[in-house]
């Protein structure tokens, strides 16, 4: 039986209290929250970050991942290898990118299931809308990550009975590369032609799964159009699974994975879950829970990711960290880019955070060294990854003056259990909360963009309760 | 194998020293020519007597001749050197070993920083290609980091080490606005100073060492020629460098609270001179006070006070002017300013003065010690250099 073995979610730390935009605008905004990408995260740190997640509980090794978003931090390069990189998964694993549309995590969650060995689709989105939109308000920024593999992989927890899709060529939302807003067809032309696919799919779904819509225990539909997602939902009744869009927002991409792994988080064995995708057609999947889902615990769930999220965020700095507000910069002059040879080079460390161990002394060098510290001895190391290993503030500082996208930077020498050092960036933190002995654990960051290269690099952000 | 140091072996003759300051009309080489003129005339030697010369800069030029082409040197041999913030006392050790080996008869050591061209706030210089995973943390960033180390191990609570970090901000003003060469010539109010805006951790402006531009040289000769050229030579007791593994940011028993290189490099120094209690024994120091808490820091690390004591010492005057041991009567880096190559120079020009007692009367301490100490660092905490000198006006 080949399906779902594990997932993994990230949903970032900051939200927008949505009230905010009205408050600055007089316009647009509305209730509840939605989820932001801090400044220094882009679909590729999310996607990993949630890719973690789902590895952490498992000891399973991909040997594909298929990475989509709409929102991808590079064009032409492949964004999945950065993944790959920072997971420190092997040279053989094919790692590609499913991009542009809405509608590739479609792309991404079919191609893991459907090839061969242990694959991870990782989805991700960032979603921007010009301010007072109802794409600002109501759009959200998270990732979602699921593992699918064979029994004799790891138990599954989830299979698909049925999977049907249809498509149709329409205007309902759209973009060129390069703007930092869609365009939306009116509303009301959408919501037909969806319901028209979706009623197509979902059918031809159950039909291939021997269930009928009274058989299923919860639905799930996603989609970025508002009213059409609506329209449907009447035909889920009181089994529809809550799309967070109030706490979180609807993150575009990420938003069928996120609530399958959301209905997972709760799932009981032998649950019928029919999940609906509307994105330039229609995408419908009838999965059901097996035995083994009772004996899952998933690393962070879905709902205490949101519930530990700070909803301090000014408007302002959602305004500036998106791009749409240009700050007076630092009279510091601009990070120096990247060079591709030193990167390559420093791949494992660099982006798999793996430091080398003297194995004489013990000593952990963080980053690697040929020569121990200890003891002096040459050549004589092991690689040790230290992006899971928690650790401890030794010391700290503010630095107000440093060139930062969203002054200051928090800086902190921290000690990870059972050795090593580190000077790390913090991120995702209050600098008036920051103390010697707090608790910290790392996470893949972009550090800054130069001459159109993303600087990805780990950071400490304080350790999840 | 073994360093054994060249006490007595040679002397300095002659020094030269420019204001520091924001010089908008005037670049290094016009201050290299200043210096270097005023270093002549003191040591009463004209330019076609100097054998060789060793000039230290970070950023303001690079090779022999960004000194050579200003002052039109005749074919001479010229070193140009960079060791950081060390850089000029990295000039003015390297001639005086080639004195000391007798390679020469007469050199000069000079160094120059032109920094207020560049725009920019703070230090700033190019480093080569990397993977990008380097701190970006600036010089104000990585020196606080001190700060909250040391009141955690000593006990301090946030006012009291900010009080203290004050304290030595404004007592380096203080000595300051009794030199006329200091970029900051007034003293500051302590409000002032502990209220001045934030630029890393607890450090406001008023914590961090002046940016300017400016020069300084001497003349060094065999220390049996100096009174050829002046009857108040200074002789050179010891120098010392170290360079560390820059493991502190690795190595978890690294505390923050020391620095290792200046440990080594004053344990050496201090072996070469002959010193056993620095406190007791040293007249005046000039230190790298390149941010208050650094200051703090270095009268540990260079034996003038008990670990976890100089922060009761700093707060009771001992390294005022008037104090027990006055360190930085010139004012320090945090008011005669920092021209990167030329500090370690301009700290040995105010050992030239004191220890000859042709300082102003207003700040010339009254010692009958004769020993100066100057210390210079580059670097970071965890990852510097460090350079002492014990310099003297008495043979033995």
């Amino acid at each position: 039986m080949r399906g779902i073995i594990g997932y993994g979610t990230y949903v970032p730390y900051y939200r927008l209290d949505r009230s905010k935009i009205t408050a600055a605008m007089g316009a647009g905004g509305g209730r509840g929250h939605r989820a932001v990408a801090s400044y220094d995260e882009d679909t590729t740190t999310m996607g990993v970050e949630a890719a973690r997640n789902a590895l952490e509980t498992s000891s399973a090794t991909p040997s594909s991942i298929w990475f989509a978003t709409a929102n991808p931090a590079y064009l032409d390069k492949t964004n999945a290898t950065a993944i790959q990189a920072a997971l420190d998964l092997p040279q053989e694993t094919w790692a590609v990118d499913a991009g542009g549309a809405a509608r590739s995590a479609e792309a991404a969650v079919r191609g893991a299931m459907g090839t061969t060995g242990i694959s991870m689709a990782v989805v991700s989105d960032l979603r921007t809308g010009n301010p007072t939109s109802n794409d600002e308000s109501g759009g959200g920024d998270a990732a979602a990550a699921l593992l699918f593999g064979d029994d004799e992989d790891a138990p599954v927890i989830a299979q698909a009975l049925g999977v049907a899709a249809s498509t149709a060529e329409f205007l309902d939302r759209y973009r060129l590369p390069g703007e930092s807003a869609s365009r939306i067809w009116e509303e009301r032309f959408g919501e037909q032609a969806y319901l028209t696919l979706a009623n197509d799919a979902i059918e031809r779904a159950c039909k291939e799964a021997n269930v009928g819509l009274e058989d299923v225990d919860k639905v799930i539909i996603a989609g970025l159009h508002a009213r059409a997602v609506r329209g449907l939902a009447r035909i889920a009744g009181d089994k529809l699974v809550d799309d967070l869009t109030t706490q979180i927002g609807n993150p575009g991409t990420a938003q069928l994975p996120l609530l399958l792994a959301s209905a997972l988080d709760q799932a009981a064995p032998g649950e019928t879950i029919l999940c609906v995708h509307l994105a330039d057609g229609a995408y419908a999947a009838v999965l059901q829970t097996t035995p083994a889902i009772a004996d899952y615990t998933p690393s962070a769930t879905v709902a205490s990711q949101i519930e530990n999220g700070s909803d301090n965020l000014d408007y302002n700095l959602y305004l500036t960290w998106r791009g749409f507000l240009d700050r007076e910069p630092p009279r510091r002059p601009d990070p120096d880019r990247p060079g591709a040879p030193p990167a390559f080079r420093s791949e494992d460390w660099k982006y798999a955070f793996v430091g080398s161990r003297d194995r004489s002394s013990g000593a952990i060098h963080l980053p690697p060294m040929r020569v121990s510290m200890d003891g002096g001895a040459v050549d004589d190391m092991e690689r040790v990854r230290m992006a899971d290993v928690p650790a401890t503030i030794a010391t700290f500082t503010v630095d107000y003056l440093a060139f930062s996208l969203s002054p200051p930077t928090v800086a902190v020498v921290i000690d990870f259990d059972g050795g090593g050092r580190f000077q790390a960036e913090m991120t995702d933190v209050d600098p008036d909360e920051v103390k010697i002995g707090d608790r910290v654990q790392m996470t893949f960051r972009r550090l800054f963009t130069a001459e159109g290269i993303h600087n990805y690099f780990w950071k400490a952000r304080p350790l999840s309760k | 194998m073994a360093s054994h140091g060249i006490k007595d072996q040679v002397a300095i003759v002659g020094m030269g020293c420019t204001p520091f300051g924001e010089h908008w009309d005037k670049g290094a080489d016009d201050m290299l020519v200043d210096a270097a003129h005023e270093a002549y005339a003191s040591a009463g030697v004209t330019q076609d007597d100097i054998d060789a010369f060793w000039l230290g800069t970070m950023g303001s030029g690079v090779s022999g001749l960004t000194l050579s082409k200003p002052l039109q040197l005749d074919y001479k041999p010229v070193s140009r050197l960079e060791n950081m913030c060390a850089t000029g006392s990295e000039a003015f050790r390297n001639a005086c070993y080639a004195v000391a080996s007798g390679a020469y008869d007469v050199v000069m050591a000079i160094g120059v920083e032109k920094l207020k061209d560049s725009g920019y706030s703070g230090l700033t210089g190019s480093r080569p290609p990397s993977d990008g995973t380097d701190s970006s943390l600036t010089a104000p960033a990585t020196f606080s980091l001190l700060a909250p180390a040391y009141a955690h191990k000593h006990g301090l609570d946030d006012e009291t080490m900010k009080e203290v970090l004050t304290r030595i901000a404004w007592k380096n003003h203080k000595n300051g606005a009794l030199n006329p060469r200091a970029q900051f010539r007034k003293e500051v109010a302590k409000e002032t100073i502990a209220g001045s805006p934030l630029v890393a951790g607890p450090l406001g402006i008023f914590d961090c060492s002046g940016v300017s531009d400016g020069s300084a040289a001497a003349v060094i000769v065999r220390a049996e020629d100096a009174h050829r050229y002046t009857d108040k030579p200074l002789y050179v007791k010891a120098l010392s460098f170290s360079s560390g593994p820059a493991t502190g940011a690795l190595d978890p028993s690294y505390d923050y609270t020391t620095f290792r290189e200046v440990r080594a490099s004053a344990e050496e120094a201090y072996k070469q001179a002959g010193i056993n209690d620095p406190r007791s024994q040293i007249a005046m120091a000039e230190v790298h006070d390149c941010f208050t808490p650094t200051e703090l820091v270095l009268m540990e690390d260079l034996g003038f006070a008990e670990e976890g004591t100089a922060w009761k010492e700093a707060l009771n005057g001992t390294f005022d002017l008037d104090g027990d041991l006055p360190v930085n009567p010139d004012g320090g880096l945090k008011s005669f300013g920092h021209p990167i190559g030329a500090s370690g120079l301009r700290m040995l020009f105010e050992c030239w003065l004191q220890l000859r007692g042709e300082a102003p009367p207003e700040r010339q301490i009254d010692s009958d010690k004769t020993l100066g100490l100057t210390h210079n660092l580059g670097g970071q905490p965890g990852a510097c250099v460090s350079f002492v000198s014990v310099v003297g006006s008495e043979i033995g």
